[in-house]
């Protein structure tokens, strides 16, 4: 059998985004011995992308601001189907996490007061973002990772996991590869935390990268955990259309909530044409309150640009479907209009939007204080994932933790901007923090060491099929496009039964395929390899979304059927959790949406 | 539409060749995207590093046409493609495979780095009051992705190869992030005298000319960081100072402290 190298740890992270990397500081400040392992570099993981900004009731722009409004905002956001105990813990610890990352480094803009400076994004309603300009994610995960490296943490990187190990029902570690060797190896651990991200990837147009194939979600689903709300994923309204290679890349949130507005062929702001009752009282209802509302009115209501991603995407699918979309199939959105209400406007839309303004030059030829951008929906974020518990962050295998986008719950059926850093490091630290008792608390336990044999058979098998192969061979990159293909077609942002079910067969299909798939070359640092090896990943949430998506006959948040377009009461009462069944089957099982304590649903109604 | 000729390295640690491949270049493609297709067209397993293909990560670096890029956002429009386009990994460091280059020292640079040491929160509640200003001032640095383009052009590095001696420009914008943020009390400037080697630079300014993020390394950083070095250790008057009233550190922010700075030689 081939060999490998074991590593030793009290709590094994994996992943080095935002959520990973503090869980990696709060496991090892409590004397717990780390290990952290990332598919990329240090420093290059999801979070670095992200612009607008981190959501908390710091309340420095707007003295009416409190937890209890941004636990409001976030479960109508989620359209009250969220784990209420997570945005509860959420919105009360989001702030002291903000003020904890100032104290290790990280430099936010500022108010005239000197303080953290906070703005407008959609579904919040008071400024609630501490930012730099818009590069908020870099400036996150480099002061995480500057802290962390001080800690002794012990960091694995470019190492890829791929199977999660148990003794009986409980965690005993992990196995992966190094992608420059392709050497394998073994993390025995008493605990294990997720912290992979989300699965943007089974789309074929995504703001996400590489790595976002979903490893999290299905190394759980493998290893007997539940997940939950996967038929909730979220399209970001604007990602860029056009020139087609850079289709997708995200455009932030920011600029709207900086005065952009959207407009459709023929010239019109057609996002005032649809507002929803939930939102009326909140949304103004012409385009002058709309704007002095992004300029820090604070008796203004935010225009109707900065509805819920799930609503603004939809509408601009409309706006195209009925021919008013711009040249490339998206619409437009300008921010250069400003001109108009302030005077050096093109100095500020550079201060205040940095990175956007350096993208669409670099990428589109295109000066956004000059003309206005070309924009449609973009794969974005994963809502579902690991089911766990809101306190400790423990999933439902013991030992097993999990936090950050491959966590479900915390947003239910869409999330709000800005509300994804901020989780990262209220649930990240308390995944740590969990994860390094639970270490404490019980021995070390041991891996099965047929699981392990049966894991280096089925990892090699694609480098291994190539001799055998000769013609018939499967290219993993072709499975990839067919399967981004199908979720994007079928499984996109507006749905329908027969689509749903014409994925799902497709899905099985491909796994068929998938286990033909070669990978010519050796070990060393081979992509084709590491394809076909997520392509497993990829496969498992794609059923699992393609799925849920078809049971749940309603539309809730960013799950929306054209052929049952309105909420139903029956189904807001239920989530769908997903397992693997005894007969390594995906069962999928309707639960009760947990029920709100008084005091908090007291909340909910008084920010109605 | 039109194909254009790659010609891409292919190897290892222990050696390579350049090979030709071609593929079509579409409209608004970037180098990056022109690598992918060639890898899912005829050459599976070559290997590449990249991540958010939006210039924010820093993780595709590589010579193109001989020029320290990132390849996502290296527009194949603005490149001659009646010539063949090479590309190569950077090589100020160890390759690992094709284009990927073993980076690992970086990472074990930062940490010599002294690390942030805030003041004591100037507000009850454990905050601190920051003018814009000062935010502005370290913004610049702060913007860095950590890409090493400049650590492949610098000569210190890629000729002489001093990894033991010099931090390289990097770590020197790093440096001066840490010295210039609006909070920080560390006092760096010995280590960089003697452990980072900042007299190894000699201001060839090759390190800005490669800058993705636009940042003024040398102008900014490095030449403001050697002269508060030069200042502490060679500056006859301020060795004087410095006997009579002790080891300070220098005031902050630097603006006020150029500030104190010239009032002393006035004095
Ligand atoms: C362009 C963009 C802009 C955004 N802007 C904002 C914003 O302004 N505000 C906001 O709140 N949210 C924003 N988001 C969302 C937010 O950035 C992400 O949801 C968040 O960063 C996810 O963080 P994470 O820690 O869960 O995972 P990531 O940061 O994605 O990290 C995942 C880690 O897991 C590792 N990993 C994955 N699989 C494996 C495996 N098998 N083995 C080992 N390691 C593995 C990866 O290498 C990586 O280190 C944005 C997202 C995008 C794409
Ligand atoms: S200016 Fe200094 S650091 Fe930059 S490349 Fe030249 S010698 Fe190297
Ligand atoms: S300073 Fe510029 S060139 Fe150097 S690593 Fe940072 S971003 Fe790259
Ligand atoms: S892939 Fe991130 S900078 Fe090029």
């Amino acid at each position: 059998m081939d060999s490998y190298k074991t590593f030793d740890y009290d709590v094994l992270v994996i992943g080095a985004g935002g959520a990973g990397l503090r869980a990696s500081i709060e496991a090892s400040g409590c004397g717990a011995s780390v290990g952290l392992v990332c598919k990329s570099l240090l420093g290059k993981a999801h979070t670095v992308m992200a612009e607008g900004g981190i959501a908390a009731a710091l309340s420095n722009v707007d003295g009416r601001d409190d937890w209890r409004t941004h636990f409001a905002d976030t479960m109508r956001g989620g359209q009250y189907v969220n784990n209420y105990r997570m945005a509860e813990l959420h919105a009360q610890e989001a702030p002291d996490r903000v003020r904890e990352l100032e104290a290790w480094g990280a430099v936010f803009d500022r108010t005239k007061d000197q303080k953290i400076l906070q703005r407008n994004f959609g579904g919040h309603k008071y400024p609630r973002l501490a930012h730099v300009g818009d590069r908020t994610g870099l400036e996150m995960i480099r002061t995480l990772q500057d802290h962390g490296i001080h800690q002794g943490i012990d960091v694995h990187m470019e190492c890829t996991i791929i199977r999660l190990l148990k003794d009986g029902d409980r965690i005993a570690g992990a196995f992966g590869y190094d992608r420059e060797r392709g050497k394998f190896r073994l993390f025995n651990a008493r605990a294990v935390v997720l912290a992979t991200g989300g699965y943007g990837r089974a789309y074929k147009i995504t703001s996400n990268s590489w790595e976002y194939t979903g490893d999290g979600h299905s190394l759980a689903y493998d290893a007997g955990a539940d997940l939950i709300d996967m038929e909730y994923l979220q399209f970001h309204p604007t990602g860029m259309v056009w020139p087609p290679s850079v289709r997708g890349i995200l455009v932030t949130e920011g600029v709207r909530g900086e005065g952009g507005v959207l407009r459709n062929s023929e010239g019109e702001r057609f996002m005032f044409q649809d507002i929803p009752d939930l939102y009326k009282n909140q949304t103004a209802d012409n385009p002058e309150e709309g704007w002095i509302y992004t300029q820090g009115d604070k008796e203004a209501r935010r225009p109707p640009e900065l509805l819920t991603r799930d609503h603004v995407a939809r509408c601009i699918v409309r706006e195209v479907k009925e021919g008013r979309g711009s040249p490339h199939g998206g619409v437009f959105l300008d921010i250069s209009w400003i001109k108009e209400k302030i005077e050096n406007a093109p100095e500020h839309i550079r201060r205040k939007l940095p990175s956007m303004y350096h993208q669409f030059k670099e990428l589109a030829n295109l000066d956004i204080t000059e003309e206005p951008m070309e924009v449609g929906p973009t794969t974005h974020y994963a809502m579902g994932g690991i089911r766990v518990d809101g306190d400790t962050q423990m999933s439902s295998v013991p030992g097993l933790f999990a936090a950050g986008e491959c966590a479900g719950g915390m947003h239910g059926a869409n999330r709000l901007g800005g509300n994804s850093l901020s989780d990262l490091l209220v649930f990240g630290k308390r995944a740590g923090e969990y994860a390094a008792s639970f270490a404490k608390e019980n021995d070390g336990a041991t891996v099965n060491e047929t699981a392990v044999a049966d894991t280096i058979k089925w990892a090699l098998e694609p480098i291994e099929r190539q001799e055998a192969a000769g013609s018939a061979s499967e290219s993993p990159y072709q499975i990839q496009y067919d399967l981004q293909d199908t979720m994007q077609e079928l499984v996109g942002i507006v749905r329908n039964q027969a689509e749903m079910d014409e994925a799902v067969e497709k899905i099985a299909a491909l796994k068929q395929r998938a286990d033909q798939a070669v990978a010519p070359g050796n070990r060393e640092y081979n992509p084709g390899w590491h394809t076909a090896l997520d392509l497993h990943n990829l496969l498992t949430v794609s059923e699992a979304v393609a799925k849920t998506a078809a049971q749940r006959k309603e539309s809730r948040g960013a799950h929306f059927r054209e052929d049952y377009p309105e909420k139903s009461e029956d189904w807001g009462g239920n989530s769908l959790v997903v397992r693997k069944g005894g007969d390594g089957e995906m069962e999928i099982t309707r639960e009760p949406v947990m029920e709100v304590p008084a005091e908090l649903q007291e909340i909910i109604e008084e920010n109605r | 539409m039109s194909t254009a000729t790659f010609k891409i390295w292919r190897g290892d640690a222990k050696g390579g060749e350049f090979r030709d491949y071609e593929t079509e270049i579409t409209d608004g493609m970037v180098v990056l995207d022109a690598i992918h297709q060639i890898q899912a067209e005829s050459a599976n397993d070559l290997a590449v590093r990249w991540n958010c293909k939006a210039g924010k990560c820093g993780s595709c670096s590589a010579e193109v046409n001989g020029m320290p890029k990132l390849m996502c956002m290296t527009r194949m429009d603005t490149i001659d493609v009646d010539k063949p386009v090479t590309v190569e990994p950077i090589k100020a460091f160890p390759t690992t495979k094709d284009l990927v280059t073993d980076v690992s020292w970086n990472f074990e640079v930062k940490k010599k780095i002294k690390k942030f040491k805030p003041r004591p929160p100037d507000a009850e509640d454990g905050t601190w009051r920051v003018a814009q200003e000062d935010v502005d001032r370290v913004q610049e640095f702060r913007k860095c992705i950590e890409c090493f383009l400049c650590q492949d052009v610098c000569h210190v590095l890629r000729d002489h190869q001093k990894t033991e001696e010099f931090i390289g420009p990097r770590f020197l914008v790093y440096a001066a992030a840490l010295d210039m943020h609006p909070l920080d009390t560390e006092d760096r400037l010995e280590d960089l005298k003697d452990k980072h080697g900042i007299g190894f630079c000699n201001i060839t300014k090759c390190c800005t000319h490669v800058c993705p993020e636009h940042i003024t390394i040398t102008d900014n950083a490095i030449i403001p960081l050697k002269e508060r070095v030069a200042d502490r250790f060679y500056d006859p008057v301020m060795r004087i100072l410095r006997a009579l009233f002790g080891k300070k550190k220098a005031a902050k922010p630097p603006a006020a402290e150029a500030g104190a700075h010239e009032s002393t030689k006035v004095e």
